[in-house]
């Protein structure tokens, strides 16, 4: 009986394995062949930016939403991983007691889990009390908001697996908090940058939070205080346009997502084994 | 000498208050979020009452009707029909990867699964308006006759259900994993077979880790904005069947953004959306919370 | 160069607090004097406080804010628990090695350097110099000398104790202090440890904890024995061992418990 009962969960195992991998590879699939078709067919929309009819299936590309991507990632990731660095250091037993930085993961816990629209929504109702019109400045914001309890999570949970022997061994040496933590961020390097290419991968690939905060962008981003747009903006805007070529382009958007994608996985594989070389033997 | 200790004492102390600075800063915009969400609900709140705007359906913006009812169901529908799909999947999956299969599948399922719970979303989006959604209509129409566009709560769901379980997965097996292998053996030891263990032991276990697993993609699934927004068909009216057009809360804000945000009270109506999901991440966060609590202390091992 | 130091503890005691339990002493009431250049080696079985006694020496229960500390402790005539210098400068004179090598996620020379760079102003050359200096006196350099820029993880356990040794008397202590620190390493490697703190008892106080009585009989000068948190006899060695005044002391030595 109990071997009847084993055999049947295997294939249901099995069968669930299928199950998931199949519309995942799917998915795959379909961005690398309809996107990288769009691609080869028409190569330019990489490096051109939208000509006066482009949402009526006229001239030009979506390099304005790379670019906007580009400008709106990275100072966000960059921004994010300070202060999340930093409330990290800060949630560990040297500089806080268990119970105030247990408040604080609360609160952590929280903002991890809301949706980005909510931080959308957020910056927009500042942005209207400034009377301000949506901009990159923004839309970095609202990234970083997004990321910030992201990564803060990996580096706290990194930091936090720190071996307390490298905290006395320092501490004993007559080291100060400080000089005590850089050594355990050190120590937690790894697992800090694999948590900021995480965010940074939230950051890039989400739409909600900056759809209403960065204006209409349809051209290359001018300043801070110019509209923008991003790579997952357009394709959420153009995957329902009525013009086959508006649509390639939400394709060729997602497939260019997609390898972006693989080449942060990549660069976090390698940066984890350069920097484990100091942590593990 | 003398001197050293002092300035690094100082760089120490200087440092304690930056960090400290940093740290009331996130409690500070924590508040800032719910105080702002809740001034900018109260003009609506005081047009229409809450229980109004959650348990009413009538929407009507030229008169100022604003009921939530439809798409809170909706919310609730995409939701859990999600989660009916992606949870028994995700657990026999995890189990099998972290139990049976062999060390060099674990290896490259589980990074596999890792690159795609990175996946964005307006990604699944698209495809499921590519493929899932004329899919889903030819089907009902050639099985069940029924006539449907495809953009329907059952599409939405499903694309979540396949959104939500390489982030399901990963968690459950990193939880499996961190159970000590001799509780394995115990198990193994006394006659038990694979399945068995898995069930009397590693489950209880790992429990607390498999149902925050559960719970986050919960969250992920109910947050969700643009895949949903991209395929659910977006009809503010209670879904008559799975098989209808609907509207979620998230996509509900999405999709009314651009008509309503120039005026103050529409505004207002789905800044109130905004709160409602926000005060819904905060029930859930603190009963998952409490359940890991209960659950850690009763199946301790 | 280095004076060694002599220590005196009084009324020491030591308290865990521990959730709903309230506090736990793990140290009760303990006096004793720790001689100069001497090796003293604490003894006595698992759990009887022999690691936090030998932490108090080094305030290094100030980082945990579950123990609480009491009565006094001089270091060459200076209270650590009551002096106004600041904790770091007071750690400084006493070095810690860990039961396990801890390599700091550095490179073999910069593990070395970290304490000299953290606590003086001084010339690259001077820390090349000192790093040297310290690694020659634990036997290592020779072993060491053509990847000191490898990680310092890389080194077998044996080296990476005797770089932990080398990290905690680069920054010259008065005191060190040493956590079973041949537990965790094969034989060979455990001699050699042992060989160096011999040569190295000439220049500082040595606090030694272990819990091999061999080992003990070997290597102190003077014992001390531990139980359930108290001091039950102390002594030197010869005396300790061959009239031990306590029954328990009796029974340790003669090995029914451990």
């Amino acid at each position: 009986m109990k071997y009847l009962e084993e055999k049947l969960v295997k294939f249901l195992m099995v069968f669930s394995v299928l199950l998931t991998l199949t519309p995942l590879i799917l998915i795959i699939g379909i961005t690398v062949v309809k996107g990288g078709g769009a691609l080869i067919n028409n190569p330019e929309i990489l490096i051109k930016v939208p000509g006066p009819k482009y949402l009526l299936g006229g001239e030009g590309g979506f390099f304005h939403a790379i670019m906007g991507s580009f400008y709106m990632v990275l100072p966000a990731t960059i921004i994010a991983s300070l202060f999340a660095v930093a409330t990290a250091i800060f949630l560990q037993l040297d500089y806080s007691s268990r119970i105030y930085a247990g408040y604080i993961r609360i609160i952590l816990d929280i903002l991890w889990g809301t949706p980005s629209i909510i931080y959308g929504v957020f910056i927009l109702v500042i942005l209207i009390f400034l009377q301000q019109r949506g901009c990159l400045l923004a839309g970095i914001f609202s990234l970083t908001l997004l990321e910030f309890p992201i990564i803060t999570r990996y580096a706290d949970e990194a930091i936090s697996c720190v071996p307390k022997e490298i905290r006395e061994n320092t501490y004993s040496m007559g080291a100060t908090r400080w000089e005590t933590s850089v050594i355990k961020i050190r120590y937690a390097l790894p697992g800090i940058i694999a948590g900021i290419l995480i965010g940074l991968g939230r950051g890039l690939g989400d739409a909600a939070a900056v759809i209403f905060t960065t204006g209409t962008g349809n051209s290359l981003p001018g300043g801070l205080l110019q509209s923008a747009t991003a790579l997952p903006v357009i394709i959420y805007q153009q995957a329902n346009s009525f013009y086959v070529s508006v649509r390639d382009q939400a394709y060729a958007a997602s497939f260019l997502l997609i390898v972006l994608f693989f080449i942060i996985n990549v660069i976090s594989r390698h940066f984890y084994a350069k920097f484990s070389k100091y942590v593990k033997g | 000498m003398k001197n050293r200790i002092y300035s690094r004492l100082l760089k120490d102390h200087m440092a304690s208050h930056i960090l400290n600075l940093f740290a009331f800063l996130i409690v500070l915009f924590f508040f800032l979020i719910l105080v702002m969400l809740i001034t900018k609900s109260v003009p609506v709140i005081r047009k229409n009452s809450i229980a109004e705007l959650i348990f009413s359906s009538k929407w009507d913006t030229d008169a100022k009707q604003f009921g939530f009812f439809p798409a809170i169901i909706g919310t609730l529908e995409v939701t859990l029909l999600s989660m009916l799909f992606a949870i028994p999947v995700s657990m026999l999956t995890a189990i099998y990867i972290s139990e049976y299969a062999s060390s060099s599948i674990k290896t490259s399922i589980s990074a596999f699964i890792d690159v795609l719970s990175g996946i964005p979303s307006v990604v699944f989006g698209l495809c499921a308006l590519l493929y899932l959604v004329p899919a889903v209509s030819m089907v009902m129409k050639k099985i069940f006759s029924i006539q449907t566009t495809g953009m329907c709560v059952i599409t939405a769901s499903l694309t979540l259900s396949v959104m939500t379980l390489p982030v399901i997965i990963s968690l459950i097996v990193e939880s499996l994993q961190l159970v000590p292998k001799e509780l394995r053996e115990v198990s193994l030891s006394l006659g038990a077979t694979k399945w068995q263990s898995v069930k009397k032991i590693l489950f209880r276990a790992a429990g607390p880790g498999i149902i925050s697993a559960i719970l986050l993609g919960f969250g992920r699934a109910f947050g969700e904005t643009m895949a949903v927004a991209m395929i659910i068909g977006s009809k503010n009216k209670i879904p008559v069947s799975v098989f209808s057009a609907g509207e979620t809360l998230p996509s509900l804000i999405v999709n009314s953004f651009g008509e309503m945000m120039s005026v103050p009270l529409q505004q207002s109506a789905l800044i109130f959306v905004a709160l409602i999901l926000f005060i819904i991440v905060m029930v859930t966060n603190s009963v998952a919370k409490m359940i890991n609590i209960r659950l850690s202390q009763k199946w301790r091992y | 160069m280095i004076n060694p130091a002599e220590i005196k503890i009084r009324n020491l005691s030591i308290e865990y607090k521990k959730a709903k339990k309230g506090f736990v002493k793990a140290i009760e009431n303990i006096n004793l004097d720790i001689p100069r250049n001497k090796i003293t080696m604490i003894i006595g079985p698992s759990g009887c406080g022999k690691s936090t006694l030998l932490k108090s020496i080094n305030r290094l229960h100030d980082i945990n804010e579950e123990v609480s500390v009491q009565g006094s402790l001089e270091i060459n005539g200076e209270d650590i628990y009551y002096s106004g210098r600041p904790v770091p400068e007071l750690r400084r004179r006493v070095g810690l090695i860990h039961q396990k090598p801890v390599p700091l996620p550095l490179s073999i020379f910069k593990n070395i350097a970290y304490g000299l760079k953290i606590h003086n102003n001084i010339h690259k050359d001077e820390v090349e110099r000192r790093v040297i200096e310290a690694l020659k006196k634990v036997h290592l350099w020779d072993e060491v000398k053509d990847r000191l820029d490898s990680p310092a993880i890389a080194l077998s356990l044996g080296q990476q104790q005797r770089l932990s040794i080398a990290r905690a008397i680069a920054i010259k202590p008065e005191v060190l202090l040493c956590d079973e620190i041949t537990s965790a390493l094969d034989p060979i490697s455990s001699g050699k440890i042992e060989q160096l703190l011999v040569t190295l008892s000439e220049d500082y106080t040595i606090v030694w904890v272990s819990h091999i009585l061999r080992q003990v009989r070997r290597m102190a000068d003077y014992v001390v024995f531990l139980y359930m948190g108290r001091m039950v006899e102390c002594g030197e060695k010869e005396q300790f061992f061959e009239d031990p005044q306590d029954s328990l002391t009796q029974n340790y030595i003669r090995g029914l418990f451990t």
